[in-house]
């Protein structure tokens, strides 16, 4: 397959392009060239449970019969797992550009929006994460970090990098032990580095790519505005999908910090941490590749080569690994449509990715993304696999091998 | 001494709540600090007979009038108001229930006194009367002074035990005539019954109860594991019904029903009163709830702050392992 | 069909609550207000009606922290207009707050008479009133509370709704227009309103302003709060700690021990 989109940047599409308007814009312009080869629809993983995949949508949109997708709720299948996007011999931006658009209108012509999406949305707008946690108990795991985190409100002295935890790794139990694997390797590696604490609320892009654009837009400047309160050299996140909004769409409001996700930023160390990882591992592990770091930023090296790092680690891979991983089914809103998913009897893609995982014969699912850690664990224990498999972050499984 | 002090005798479908009992126990309490008369005020049609269960009350001020024969708040606020205005009772404590909910508020507004929400408790303090009143989903308390007599008090379901309220003796029954209007705007027409459902919830020794915390349907599923493993059933707060994730029948609370099961389990309820009036006499409570400020933890008898999805599931295995020990040990 | 919805803005429990300085009352440093849950579904509900019967619909509020957002999310919903009274020092209980919303309402030209005035059942912070019925008092209006369906009968003039009681008992009322109504639960969820919805209403349309004398109050009884107490959870329930195995090994010694298991 020569041209398709295997994870090129991506430029940000413009703030003000929408469906009306798409043809003043070169990426709007390109998704008229659609060939109606059906690969997007065929590469999906809820493909075949679309009324409208991808394929269909361009079509209606041809025939400007596009409102019929607006009433339809096949576009709530879509997990934002850039694999159409990947794949389109086209280079259509379907991901960044097009299915964003159509479902913001989707949003707006559901008769009843699934409640715990709705809630997640609402949370994220007043409170600045999906939980609905208070916004001041968002720094709360750093004492339990047990090592010194710096928090820039507190003391606004420039720091190296800026390490944006994201909301995951900020309020879940399970997130916290990952957050501080993480704040114990930045340590070792004598990092200079701080933190948002409070102030950091909800990178967006959740909003961006689930549907509520104005949502997104209002988490973006207000980021923007507490991210130029404070000096720093870069800024590391912990959370492929804040990556991604930083990385894509920020720049649309003037963001030009270097960025970088934890798992590229330690393998660039790789030196400095290589004589640090003592603790042999003796175990099989199996890498899943986030949507976000691998297919839409190409990032699959890195993560490799930090886990081949640790002793007695040994890599199997998945069948449909690197560009042909399958979401977890976290994406585009997925996180909180889970139960309407089983309502409609979907397969939930955490399920079917963790079989893949248990079949090549691994102890560890290694994963990059905060997302995947519940999504898998909980796949895991309703598919009976629990004590077969276990999940890890990498960091986690870095500050293992390191003794911290 | 001081005017006496008045209970709205709460009677619906022709019964006395056990409400009336839990605020006739506490108006005792009040009516000796103050040294004063304990009397109840019974409103209805053709209810005489119900009178003779207030015999705490001396006496029990008893008003029949057509109007009174269903719940229409401001009808049974216009006669207790006319009651107050012809007896200047010190206090009034009125229940507050899904069938008295308004009028406290409404016979305040009449009688232009003030009226105080949501008591819990009205003692007598260095020779004052004090309420204490629960705010903002029981995670505050207040403590406010009646400012005017006669102070009028909406009081919460559990202030006292029901038992200490009852009494043996039959009381006096003085019948005051009140002038109602014949018609009014507001008229009720039926009752709907709930549908029955699988489950009589009240029934239950054992009850597994879900609400907010649980944040999705599915998640509904674990409690039902934990439940069926402790030979119980699942019920829920208010929300969890709202949200269609149990029946109407499965609801605990103020508009749901009342129940007194051996062992409790409340994962991811806050515990606001209008939940807490449902489950309060439950032998044994044990609470689950990620945020240590949950006023369940004020009416458990056992209570954890941790994530409901990590301890439900681990409860479960937890049970099944003992009950498969205990088995092997019987065998 | 003219409806008015009158909204509240309540401490955000979110947020961990304090008490104040002077022990009477909240602190505020960190206190966030948000709109009492029950008087959005109110705001639903009449969204709904007029969605049934074609109309209008008026949201009214007291001033208070963060009281524009949630004008603008209703207008952002479908409401026709949306009035901040100007609240005085900001301390009014329900009863003056009531008194004085309705006080309000009077001197908008065309706003009464409506046919449909609603409110939420109950607030969290109704420590001296309800809403609802303190409306229908001062307004001289028959009300009920604790509703969750409304249908209307325009010729007649005579709403018919379901009341919640016990034990999951509903009753049937007919109600004689104009009336006051107390909503438990709106018939559906209070719908979602995109974000960027609501900004352009931000930018499109305006709150309109309400003020009164601020000596005048009514509710002539409010009783003064002697203190405000954060209850200690411990007070009650043992708690026990660990790691869920640990807690649930320490559940089983407690049902062993009531001999449930």
């Amino acid at each position: 397959m020569a041209t398709a989109n295997h994870g090129v940047f991506s430029p940000p599409p413009p703030c003000d392009i929408g469906l009306e308007n798409l043809t003043q814009f070169p990426e709007g312009r390109r998704v008229w060239t659609c060939i109606q080869c059906g690969t997007c629809a065929s590469t999906c993983p809820y493909g075949e449970l679309m009324q409208y995949p991808p394929r269909r949508i361009i079509g209606m949109l041809r025939a400007g019969e596009l409102e019929k997708v607006f009433t339809s709720d096949s576009l709530l299948n879509c997990v934002a797992c850039y694999a159409c996007t990947a794949k389109c011999p086209r280079g259509i931006d379907l991901t960044g550009v097009l299915l964003p658009l159509v479902k913001e209108q989707v949003l707006q012509h559901l008769p009843q929006m699934p409640a715990e999406l709705q809630k997640a949305l609402e949370n994220k707008l007043r409170y600045g994460n999906p939980m609905g946690e208070s916004p001041r108990r968002r720094a709360a795991w750093v004492k339990t970090a047990g090592v010194p985190i710096r928090i820039l409100s507190e003391d606004s002295r420039p720091a190296d990098a800026l390490w944006f935890v994201e909301c995951y790794f900020s309020y879940y139990p399970r997130g916290q032990q990952c957050a501080r694997a993480t704040a114990k390797i930045f340590n070792a590696l004598r990092l200079d580095f701080a933190i948002l604490g409070n102030e950091e609320k909800c990178a967006g892009e959740c909003g961006r790519l689930s549907w509520e654009r104005g949502l997104y837009s209002t988490l973006m400047e207000y980021n923007m505005l507490v991210l130029n309160k404070y000096r720093f050299n870069r800024i590391i996140t912990s959370c492929p999908h804040a990556y991604d909004a930083f990385r894509y769409r920020y720049t649309a409001l003037g963001f030009d910090y270097v960025i970088t996700h934890t798992t590229p930023f330690l393998a660039q160390r790789l030196n400095d941490l290589k004589p640090l990882l003592k603790r042999q591992a003796d175990c099989r592990v199996t890498y899943h590749d986030s949507c976000c770091l691998g297919r839409h930023s190409s990032i699959y090296e890195e993560p490799r080569q930090l886990l081949q790092a640790i002793p007695g680690v040994k890599l199997v891979e998945m069948t449909h690994n690197r560009v042909n991983t399958i979401c977890c089914g976290g994406g585009g809103g997925g996180m909180w449509l889970d139960t309407y998913y089983k309502a409609k009897g979907n397969e939930r893609l955490s399920e079917r990715r963790v079989k893949e995982a248990v079949a090549t014969g691994a102890d560890v699912l290694a994963v990059a993304c905060p997302y995947e850690i519940s999504r898998f664990e909980d796949a895991l224990k309703v598919l009976g696999y629990e004590k077969k498999m276990i999940v890890r972050d990498i960091v986690e499984l870095l500050a293992e091998a390191m003794e911290v | 001494m001081a005017g006496n002090i008045w209970v709205l005798a709460e009677q619906w479908r022709g019964q006395l709540s056990d409400i009336t009992y839990e605020v006739l126990a506490l108006g005792k309490e009040v009516a000796a600090a103050l040294q004063s008369n304990l009397q109840a005020v019974l409103l209805g049609h053709d209810v005489r007979s119900l009178a003779q269960s207030l015999g705490a009350a001396n006496p029990v001020l008893y008003v029949d009038h057509e109007a009174l024969a269903n719940p229409v708040p401001e009808i049974f606020a216009q006669a207790l108001a006319y009651a107050i205005r012809a007896k200047s009772p010190e206090v009034v404590l009125i229940p507050l229930t899904n069938v008295s909910w308004e009028v406290g508020s409404l016979v305040a507004a009449k009688l232009e006194v003030g009226y105080i929400n949501s008591a819990k408790d009205v003692r007598l303090v260095d020779g004052k009367l004090q309420v204490r009143s629960l705010l903002y989903g029981g995670k505050m308390e207040t403590i406010v002074a009646p400012a005017q007599s006669p102070a009028i008090v909406g009081i919460l379901p559990g202030v006292r035990p029901a038992d200490l309220g009852r009494a043996e003796a039959s009381p006096l029954v003085e019948e005051l005539t009140v002038d109602l209007p014949a018609t009014s705007a507001v008229h009720l027409k039926r009752y709907l019954e709930p549908e029955a459902g699988d489950i009589d919830i009240g029934k239950q020794d054992v009850l597994v109860s879900v609400g907010r915390g649980i944040q999705n349907r599915d998640n509904v599923a674990v409690a039902e594991e934990l439940a069926e493993a402790l030979g119980g059933a699942v019920c829920g707060s208010r929300p969890v019904i709202d949200q269609g994730w149990l029946p109407l029948s499965r609801q605990v609370g103020k508009s749901g029903a009342v129940v007194k099961p051996k062992l409790y389990v409340a994962a991811g309820i806050s515990g606001a009163p209008e939940h807490v009036e449902g489950m309060k006499n439950s032998e044994l409570i044990i609470a689950v709830n990620s945020d240590p400020q949950a006023p369940i933890f004020n009416v458990a008898h056992y209570g954890i702050t941790a994530d409901v999805m990590n301890v439900l599931p681990a409860l479960a295995d937890a049970v099944h392992r003992r009950k498969k020990e205990v088995t092997a040990h019987a065998a | 069909m003219k409806i008015i919805v009158l909204l509240k803005m309540v401490p955000d429990v979110v947020e961990e609550l304090e008490v104040g300085a002077d022990g009477k009352a909240l602190d505020t440093e960190f206190l966030r207000m948000i709109a009492n849950e029950l008087d959005n579904h109110a705001v639903e509900e009449a969204l709904l009606l007029k969605e049934r019967y074609s109309g209008t619909v008026t949201v009214v509020a007291l001033d208070a922290p963060e009281v524009d957002d949630a004008l603008f999310t209703a207008l952002a919903k479908g409401a026709d207009r949306a009035l901040k009274v100007a609240d005085g020092d900001g301390t009014l209980g329900t009863m003056a707050g009531a008194y004085r919303l309705v006080q309000a309402l009077a001197t908008v030209p065309g706003l009464l008479p409506a046919d449909l005035i609603l409110t939420g059942a109950q607030a969290i912070d109704d420590l001296d009133g309800m809403t609802a019925p303190l409306l229908a008092h001062y307004l001289q209006l028959p009300q009920l509370g604790i509703v969750t369906q409304v249908n209307v009968d325009a010729a007649s003039g005579i709403a018919t709704v379901l009341r919640e009681f016990p034990g999951g008992v509903r009753g049937e009322y007919e109600i004689k227009l104009p009336a006051v109504l107390g909503i438990q639960a709106a018939e559906k969820p209070p719908r979602y309103v995109p974000v960027s919805k609501v900004r352009a209403a931000m930018k499109s349309q305006a709150i309109e302003s309400v003020s009164l004398p601020t000596a005048a109050d009514g509710g002539a009884g409010f009783s003064p709060v002697e203190e405000m107490i954060k209850p200690e959870v411990s007070e009650h329930a043992q708690m026990l700690e660990g790691s869920p195995e640990e807690i649930a090994d320490q559940i089983c010694e407690v049902l062993a021990g009531h001999g449930l298991l």
